[in-house]
Order: C-alpha cells, then structure tokens, then sequence
C-alpha cells in the first residue's frame, strides 16, 4: 500500500491559493463564503481561502442540524479562530423540520440530502448578501464516487479541492497547520450520531484513493491494478460508482433541437472575458 | 551578435483582444525604455488560449488596426508575438509573427494543434503546413509555437534552415503535483534544454501565467544557451518580465566545442526519410 499519494504539499498550496485569489479577483470581487462543517475539507478550503484573500474577506458559516455532533461546531469554531475568518453560526433545524412536518416518514437519505440543500440556499443566499463567491469543499474522491448531494454540497462557484483526493486533503492540511484534532479525527458526513464516511462506504479512504489514482490518473486497466495487489471485486464495485454517479458530475441533459445547443455546440469556457 | 531580450510572461484576459493589447504595449514600452533589442509574449498572448467558440471573434487579420499597431511598435524593438489569424477563406491558425522595422518580417502558423488530454485545438483551428528560419537584425531565427516543439523535427529543421535562435511562444498548463516541480515544468525544461544542446540553439522560451477555467499557467519563461544551460528563468505561476543578455560568444563557443550541427548529414537524413515515406505509402 502506498503511503499517501505522491505530492509536493508546498507546490500544491501555492497553486491553489494563486487559483482562489486570481479567479475570485478577475470577476470584480473581493469576498468568499463556504460552508464550516468542523470536518477537515472545508477547514482546508477556508485555509486556502485565508492565505488567497486575507481572513476578514473569508465568511464562513457553520449550519448544524439539532441531530449534529455537538463536536461538529466547535471544530468549526476552532477551526475560523485558527485562521482568523469571519464565523457565524445559522442553525438548519427550523426550516429542515417545517418541511418534514409534511413528511414526518422521510428516510435517512431524503433528510440528509434536505439538510445539505438547505445549506446550499444559506450560503447562494449569503453569497449575493455578500458579494461573496461560494467555495466548494467536495474533494475528488467523494466527487468520483458521487458520495455528495446534487446541488447540495456538491454545488458552488470555484472549487479548490475538487482534484484532491481525500489522501492528499490530510496531506495538504498538515502543511497548512489545519489542527490537528481536525486532521485526526473520523471523516463524517455527521447526518446522525455515530455516523463515519468510511463505514457507510464499506472501505478506507487511503486504500480506495490508491485504486482511484491508479485507475483515473494513471489509466491502469483491471489486469494491471488487480497485478498491483487490488481485489477485482473491489475494483468493479468502484467502477460502477463512478459510473452510476456520473449525471452528478455533468450539467443537464439538454434535448437538442437546434444547431447550436448549450455545451455541445455552444462551447465558451466560463472565464469568458476574464 | 550580443543582444538582449525580455520574456514578458503576461496574464492575458480570456477573449479580450483589447485589454491585452494594452498590457502588450505597456510591456513594450518597458522593454524600449530599457532599451532591449527583442521582446516576446506568450502564445494566443493577444487572445487567452481556451477561446473554443470565441475563435472566430478574437481573429485579427494581418492587416487589422492591431496588427498595424503592433507594427508600428516594432520601429523602436523586434517583437514575437501570438494571435489568432483570420485568412481571406476563413482560416483561423493559431499564429505568431515577427516583427522589425515596422513590418513582419515573418509569420509562423502553429503547426502542431493538441487535440489530446485537456487539449481541443484542431476543432477550432486550422493546421499551419511549414517551419522556416528567417533573418532578422538579431541574426537568423525560427519561431515555434508551444506543441511545435515537441516534435524533434520541428526545430532539427528550423535549425539545418541556418536559425541560431529558437523562439518559442507557448501557453502550457500547469499539471502533475508529484514532484520537485510541476511535472510539466519539468518535462518543457527537458525538452528546451535538450533541444538547445542538440542543435547548438539558444531557445529563448516564453510561457503565460494565469488561470482559465481553474487551468493553470505556469509560466517559468527562460532563456537556455546553446550548451543546453538556463540561464534566465522566470517565476513559477506568477507574472513576471525576463530580461536576458544573449551572448553570441556562448554560441560560437559552442559550435566549436560541439559542432554536432556542422555535421549533421543532410543527405543521409533525407534519403532515409524519404525511403521511409516510400515504405509506408505502399
């Protein structure tokens, strides 16, 4: 097993500082909002976003849920005091629950993606209050396996880790001090008590990283990642996530009529005059 | 001869022709104030490199009031620099010219157009057909445009055509966190050293910076003597204006140390070359 993914952490830091700063500047603004959740990847963004912007253009917003660990928002806290951006606490329960009230049998599933939709609206919400662009904190192993909300977490303006697995997250947040208790502690989508990403997925992030960045970076075909030791089961079940998950990585389906149809014959990339 | 040469290694605007003829001239009265000879932008430095379907919006004409600007300009300093060209039948090539005394000396259409990895050129572009080194006041050149130079035989014919300077106007993305450096910094540096010690060619490089689309630039503009040594090399991912004192003594040194060049067989190659074409048209 390899230990951790190969990755120049100061190199890596640069870069998306220099990519925070420049694509928030060139559309004419100053400011950025995310999402703290006290978990490690959206610590890391709002340490990226500190060191690209300055701490006082950086509003982070914590959005605990009445289920939420407790834990959750002090890390958070701990985490806007470490490095010193602007912290408000807006509690998801009211509007979470009015919209349960009419559904009181909603499984796990629906509420969670509710939960992180209601975010979503908080912070797109806050970004016109503002003007201020909404930071993604998807990393690309939860973005390939589609372990996100569609429009819920997984949306936002810029996105500085979305091509960092979770491996290289650890890695990058020991260069830039995220603390430690933030580093160390169980990745949790912390939807109910107990809850850890690695259990409801069924394996680690280290050894589904290695397969990842052996399949997608490297291209290793199935005979080559099972030669370096991975079980084929493993490999096709993970195959299949990425594949069954792919409408959550695309814009809509667009039925095409005309000859110049959005994104297929209308191409402009989104820095268009930037 | 001795002369000297500044990599302005910009940040153009994505699109914005304008804009970045403004951040072009300022950088040119720069160079002219500190009198340099020479000074050279990044490929698509007039345009922004991932235009897709702005191709047709940002092409400039040779005879377009920017061209004529740019011109102009070049009465007081040789300039290199890279745009989108518009033909009378409605060719678009990513292209670069030379200019001197107010007039092109000469316009290079990007050969090698990457359709591959991120890459999308040959959509959007027209393929230019031709390498040729051409003189300036500064002594005799070629000019590549960033892919062009991957190809071994873009600059071996540019430097048997008599260039002893190897421009190259590049806009390359910033890729691979591995190693001691962005790997594909590592490899453009492989490759600009190697070709400049192969052919005993000083390659004066210049590559953008900036971010499109969360795309990097990297930047990292040099000049590379003949012997394959870096002599100027500019920051990583930030803006930065290279000034290099070219040194023809490096060259004539070189060339006597390792005429490599001298001895080249022209006609081996060519015969060679030539039964290979034969054998894979049958």
């Amino acid at each position: 097993m390899m230990s951790g993914l190969p990755t120049n952490t100061e190199l890596l830091r640069r870069l998306l500082v220099n990519f925070v700063r420049d694509e928030v500047h060139k559309v004419g603004l100053k400011k950025i909002v995310l999402g703290l959740s006290g978990g490690i990847d959206s610590a890391l963004v709002a340490f990226i976003a500190a060191e690209a912007l300055g701490a006082e253009n950086v509003h982070a917003i914590c959005m605990p849920y009445k289920s939420s660990n407790p834990e959750s928002e002090a890390h958070a806290r701990l985490v806007a005091a470490a490095c010193g951006v602007n912290f408000e606490v807006i509690p998801i329960t009211p509007m979470v629950d009015a919209y349960f009230d009419i559904f009181p049998d909603a499984d796990n599933m629906r509420r969670g993606n509710k939960m992180a939709r209601e975010r979503m609206t908080i912070l797109f919400d806050h970004s016109a209050l503002l003007r201020a662009l909404v930071l993604g904190t998807s990393n690309k192993t939860e973005l390939l396996l589609g372990y996100g909300t569609l429009y819920g977490d997984m949306a936002s303006a810029l996105n500085p880790i979305g091509d960092l697995y979770k491996s290289q997250v650890w890695q990058l947040s020991e260069t830039m001090k995220v603390p430690r208790v933030v580093i160390e502690k169980q990745p949790s989508a912390d939807l109910w008590a107990g809850q850890t990403d690695e259990e409801e997925l069924g394996f680690s992030y280290r050894r589904v990283d290695e397969l990842l960045y052996r399949m997608v970076d490297q291209r290793l075909n199935r005979e080559e990642l099972i030669e370096t030791g991975l079980a084929g089961d493993f490999i096709d079940s993970i195959y299949s996530k990425i594949q069954n998950s792919h409408f959550k990585r695309r814009l809509p389906v667009i039925a095409k009529v005309s000859n110049r149809t959005i994104d297929r014959d209308f191409r402009y990339a989104r820095d268009w005059g930037k | 001869m001795d002369f000297t040469a500044v990599l302005a290694q910009i940040k153009p605007k994505l699109g914005c022709v304008t804009d970045n003829l403004a951040v072009i001239e300022e950088c040119i009265s720069r160079a002219v104030d500190a009198k340099t000879d020479l000074i050279i932008f990044p490929e698509l430095g007039l345009t922004g490199y991932f235009l897709k379907d702005l191709v047709p919006e940002v092409a400039l004409r040779l005879d377009s009031p920017e061209i004529q600007r740019l011109m102009q300009l070049s009465r007081s300093i040789s300039i290199a620099v890279g745009f989108v060209e518009v033909t009378d039948d409605y060719r678009f090539f990513n292209s670069a010219i030379f200019l001197e005394n107010g007039a092109i000396i000469h316009l290079h259409r990007k050969v090698y157009l990457p359709t591959y990895g991120l890459f999308d050129e040959q959509r959007y572009l027209a393929r230019g057909e031709r390498f040729r080194a051409f003189d300036t006041k500064l002594g005799r050149m070629g000019l590549l445009i960033c892919e062009d130079m991957w190809h071994m035989s873009a600059s071996y014919i540019l430097a048997m055509d008599g260039a002893t300077t190897l421009i190259c106007l590049s806009s390359s993305p910033g890729r691979g966190i591995g190693g001691e450096s962005l790997d594909s910094a590592t490899a453009w540096q492989q490759l600009t050293s190697t070709t400049a010690m192969f052919l005993n060619c000083r390659v004066l490089y210049c590559n953008r910076v900036g971010f499109e689309d969360g795309v990097n630039f990297w930047g990292g503009s040099e000049y590379v003597s003949p012997s394959g040594e870096s002599i100027n090399r500019g920051k990583i991912i930030e803006e930065d204006f290279i000034t290099a004192n070219v040194d023809e003594g490096c060259l004539r040194r070189e060339r006597i140390f390792s005429p490599m060049l001298r001895d080249e067989n022209l006609f081996v190659t060519m015969q060679e070359l030539r039964r290979i074409e034969r054998e894979k048209v049958r």
